[in-house]
């Protein structure tokens, strides 16, 4: 892990005769490696279900060393403004603080992505939103060390504050980031595909209007939490709720310039984070630094204020949509402007603006496309990565487009995404290559569930159903810092009683990463899979993962697993034949057991198969990795986006608008999800219905904004509604699976993509229901009603019953 | 269904309603007199007459938590939720939002499920406390309402399970013949952000019918 530290470059004698990860890609194909299936596609439980269900389950937050202290930080209370003075002397003269820290001791600047490193643990000259990191404290206790940051002296000249995204886009006096090149611009994207303006002039339909996607957060109920250890013998330990330990280890290493390899990062169980936690964040240098000062473990608990504040949510989004179809409904091409409000730092914002365009062009066909997407700094929480990262706001935007569309060529919608459907093994206009495809079954399958056919249009006043469809990644090719080494890495230890020990960099962050590589090799090596254990996202113990981001687990740490534990099974396989003086392909694994296929009587545990094994052998151990092969189109970002496989998702939602009151209700999401083999069908049901949750959540409840004075508009939870049991529309939630040719075992991501057509379903649906357009998320009771009278007005002026209305501007 | 609609039962704490109840229990409570009536006889001489101020010093408080009195001294502002986590090393109860708005830090007081980052630990005095803990304890590892939470995989990341858990357990005792309906309406008090609430829902109706055990 050292030697891949700070350096983008390969090694200069890399032109060696070793095999190189990326070439062959190294996959197993969707086929069981015995007879049949004896874990794969169970109805199992999660192996970690128990200890969570009993408060057994130890987070971050659950651990405390002896000695520890409690750290605080002090935030700016300033939108924009730069610093003149910090004087920490009283703090750090009060009774019970051990030590102060800011800014200036470690300077050092980091970002998640390499190529834009714009933040500091704390910071320096400048703060530049409402919340910001100024200082912070270590104290006996979590009361000391809030008293101890009231002691702070901080003298800051306040700077003129941007807010609003378009304005920092135009001004070019106020600049969130000095030195930047392109004024408040963090990140511009312009891609064009074929012809979209002459497909356009020659469509029989076109559609162009504004779609507006608001800010949401995260809110994971577990808050950041970080706790550090410096140890005599020079080691820094950081338990943290990360699900990035791996890009956490390698930016401490640079903020605190200390050598790699005095690093451990463990992440602890982690409770929840949804993208939320896949940037290092400021508590994680200030724990690690306070405890080298004071030479105490140190612990941050960010309070649910503070998390709002630490954000990385998703990104606002206004977005300009220009579609055409044909008079036999295919698409004919599809043109966005799409204006990304960044918040403060730039975070994922690189990757955001790409995705912002490069993920929309499957499942529908589309023959021409340009995308042009601006991400600016504005004086807000910086946003960054929420589950769908960059692609469920375009998304909602082309879906809601494709239904005006169908209703002018007198369409059904389903009717129109069955016709524009890719198909599988195709490649899209901006070069991504498709592998399985089974949206058009996800299509089927929503059609029916729903009753479509029979109810869609007599349900009665006030009352709809609306469709749309999706596609997401598994995983990426674009590796974040570029190295030629696997993105994922399993290692697997025997033991003679019969214990397998799998250490997978995988973070579980409550999607069940480690169940997966649990089932994966119990599945390979026959054994029962509560005698597979899994040691996950330790650094000192376990192979390096990127992180629990783009929906790349199951898909690469999948396909790691399947290798390491493959090489061991026909070791194991060969061991016992040569005992038995048989051939090797008559040794069946299964069940706990190895026995021999023309002889099923005689039989041995795997325990026994293992000592065998280890007997003739040696040590038994195994590791295994993947990498993806050489994927995208061949242009400048053309690798991003690009992914070994992608999963598709159908959505039909059912509405009842109250036309009185503006009130919308969703009795019913019938949502099916193409995600390649079902690895684990209950947790593949239980990412489907999560994802269709938050989706829901986004659609009604959820607004991250901030008013006029750059406060947060309601950083708690009371106020931030997230939908509670009382909320929930009736999930129903199918999957559909074709068969990956390169996925483990031929499974696909489940996490993210299933949350993409919740939003522009419920937004066809309330057309379907009431003949109106709503645009601008979130649909609130009072945005529904001005669009009710805006439609009632139309009609009333003999305008028709469709004109749109998008409501009063939030 | 509307909230009014929820069953009414010892654990229908809807979030607002809580707030309101709770919330401004605990604030009287932190300073002045109400806090003997919590306290009681077993509190030690300071508690004995109304009008008495409690603090800034500690003060002897004797938890019941789990079947076993623990005495502790504490600030009469220590919450509930810091007297388990940070003075008797139960840390099932999650803190999370500190402001009874979100269920994950949930205990029962005296049989009803209240949020203990909102109850002092002075008004817990001499009253029985159940934490997710002790019912697994008391049903030999894991309580029937914990084995269906891991049959339904009513858990993703599992750090409000702890306290929907405990509402679940309180719900459950409460209301014996409860639809799935009613206990999704009645769960109303406890966040998940995973969206695993039809698997609680239904690991309440497996526990009624009998499934899991004991």
């Amino acid at each position: 892990m050292s030697s891949s530290h700070g350096s983008g470059k390969p090694p200069a004698d890399r032109a060696d005769p070793l095999q190189h990860a990326r070439s062959p890609n190294r996959t197993f194909g969707p086929q069981p490696p015995g007879e049949q299936f004896e874990v794969i596609g169970k109805r199992l439980r999660k192996v970690d279900g128990a200890g969570k269900a009993t408060g057994e389950a130890l987070y971050t937050d659950d651990l405390a060393l002896p000695g520890m202290l409690h750290g605080k930080t002090l935030r700016s209370p300033h939108p924009h403004a730069r610093i003149k003075r910090i004087d920490t002397t009283k703090a750090e003269a009060l009774a019970g603080v051990f030590g102060v820290v800011t800014g200036a001791e470690m300077p050092a600047r980091f970002g998640v992505i390499p190529w834009t490193p714009d933040e500091t643990a704390l910071c320096i000259d400048k703060v530049r939103f409402i919340g910001d990191p100024v200082a912070a404290v270590a104290a006996v206790d979590e009361e000391t060390a809030t008293r101890a940051l009231d002691l702070i002296e901080v003298d800051y000249e306040q700077l003129p504050a941007l807010f609003d995204p378009a304005e920092a886009l135009a001004r070019k006096d106020v600049l969130v980031h000095e030195g930047n090149k392109h004024g408040n611009i963090t990140k511009e994207v312009l891609l064009e595909f074929g012809d979209p303006d002459g497909a356009l002039a020659k469509s029989d339909f076109v559609v162009e209007d504004d779609y507006f996607f608001h800010g949401t957060a995260h809110a994971p109920i577990e808050t950041h939490v970080a706790l550090a250890r410096y140890g005599s013998d020079g080691v820094l330990t950081l338990w943290s709720a990360t699900q990035i330990p791996h890009y956490v280890h390698r930016e401490l290493a640079k903020v605190l310039d200390l050598p790699a390899p005095q690093i451990r990062v463990i992440q602890p169980c982690l409770g929840g984070a949804f993208g939320g936690k896949s940037d290092p964040f400021s508590l994680e240098f200030c724990a690690a630094k306070l405890a080298m000062k004071t030479r105490r473990p140190v612990k941050f608990l960010y309070t649910r204020e503070e998390e709002f504040y630490a954000h990385r949510g998703r990104h606002p989004m206004a977005m300009r949509f220009k579609t055409g179809l044909s008079k036999d409904g295919r698409i004919t091409a599809v043109d966005s402007k799409i204006l990304i409000d960044g918040g403060a730092y730039s975070s994922f914002g690189l990757v955001t603006t790409y995705y912002s365009g490069q993920l929309l062009t499957g499942p529908h066909q589309i023959p021409n496309y340009r995308f042009h997407s601006t991400r600016v700094f504005t004086n807000k929480p910086p946003c960054g990565p929420k589950r769908g990262h960059g692609s469920v706001q375009p998304r909602f935007a082309l879906e809601v487009q494709l239904d005006r569309l169908a209703e002018k060529a007198g369409l059904d919608p389903i009717e129109v995404r069955r016709r524009n459907f890719q198909g599988a093994y195709t490649t899209t206009v901006n070069g991504q290559r498709v592998t399985s495809n089974g949206f058009d079954q996800c299509l089927d399958v929503v059609e029916k569930a729903s009753g479509w056919k029979e109810r869609r249009g007599k349900l009665g006043r006030g009352r709809g159903l609306g469709v749309a469809g999706s596609m997401y990644i598994s995983g990426t090719n674009y590796c974040i810092y570029p190295n030629d080494m696997p993105q994922a890495g399993i290692q697997i230890k025997v033991d003679r009683s019969g214990l397998v020990t799998v250490f997978s960099g995988a973070s579980d962050i409550g999607q069940g990463s480690n169940s997966v590589a649990a089932y994966i090799v119990a599945e390979e090596l026959g054994m029962r899979v509560e005698d597979v254990r899994v040691v996950a996202a330790d650094s000192d113990l376990c192979p390096v993962d990127l992180g629990a981001y783009s929906s790349r687990i199951t898909f690469m740490v999948g396909n790691a697993a399947v290798h390491a534990a493959r090489k061991l099974r026909k070791q194991v396989q060969a061991a016992v034949a040569q005992e038995w003086g048989i051939e090797p392909e008559r040794v069946v694994l299964a069940g706990g057991f190895a026995f021999d296929k023309d002889d099923r009587g005689k039989a041995i545990t795997s325990a026994k198969a293992f000592q065998i094994t280890e007997a003739v052998l040696e040590t038994l151990g195994s590791t295994g990795s993947y990498n993806t092969p050489n994927l995208g189109g061949d242009y400048r970002g053309g690798t991003i986006g690009a992914s070994p496989a992608y999963s598709f998702t159908a959505c039909v939602a059912e509405v009842e608008v109250d036309e009185e009151t503006g009130i919308v209700t969703v009795p019913h999401v019938w949502t099916a999800h193409d995600c390649g083999r079902a690895l684990a069908p209950v947790l593949v049901e239980g990412q489907i219905e999560g994802s269709a949750y938050m989706g829901f959540g986004e659609v009604f409840l959820e607004h991250h904004d901030v008013n006029r004075y750059g406060l947060h508009a309601r950083p708690n939870l009371l106020d931030y509604t997230i939908p509670t049991s009382v909320d929930c529309p009736e999930f129903h939630a199918s999957y559909v699976e074709s068969l990956d040719p390169e996925g483990p075992y031929g499974a696909k991501e489940a996490g993210e993509g299933p949350l993409h057509p919740t939003i522009p379903a419920i937004a066809n649906a309330i057309h379907d229901a009431c003949g109106i357009w709503l645009t601008k998320l979130p649909f609130t009771p009072a945005k529904v009603v001005a669009a009710l009278q805006a439609r009632d007005a139309a009609r009333a002026a003999g305008g028709g019953a469709n004109g749109t209305a998008n409501g009063r501007a939030h | 269904m509307s909230r009014s609609d929820q069953p009414q039962d010892a654990s229908g704490v809807s979030r607002r309603g809580f707030l309101k109840g709770v919330g401004a229990g605990a604030l009287a409570a932190g300073a002045v007199a109400p806090a003997a009536a919590a306290l009681g006889a077993k509190a030690g001489p300071q508690a004995a007459a109304a009008g008495t101020v409690f603090g800034p010093a500690p003060v002897a408080v004797a938890l019941n938590v789990n079947g076993k009195v623990r005495q502790l001294r504490l600030e009469p502002r220590v919450t509930l939720l810091d007297a388990l986590r940070n003075h008797l090393d139960l840390t099932g109860a999650k803190k999370v939002c500190d402001r009874a708005t979100c269920g994950a830090c949930t205990v029962l007081l005296d049989g009803k499920a209240v949020y203990a980052c909102t109850v002092l630990a002075v008004e817990a005095n001499g009253r029985a406390i159940e934490t997710v803990e002790g019912l697994a304890e008391t049903h030999g590892g894991a309580a029937p309402i914990q084995k269906c939470f891991v049959a339904n995989d009513a858990q993703q990341c599992g750090f409000c399970t702890p306290g929907f858990v405990m509402a679940c357990e309180s719900f459950k005792r409460a209301n014996p013949g409860a639809t799935r309906e009613q206990a999704l309406d009645g769960l109303g008090g406890n966040l998940c952000r995973c969206g695993t609430y039809h698997g609680v829902a239904q690991a309440v109706v497996d526990a009624l019918a009998g499934k899991g055990g004991n």
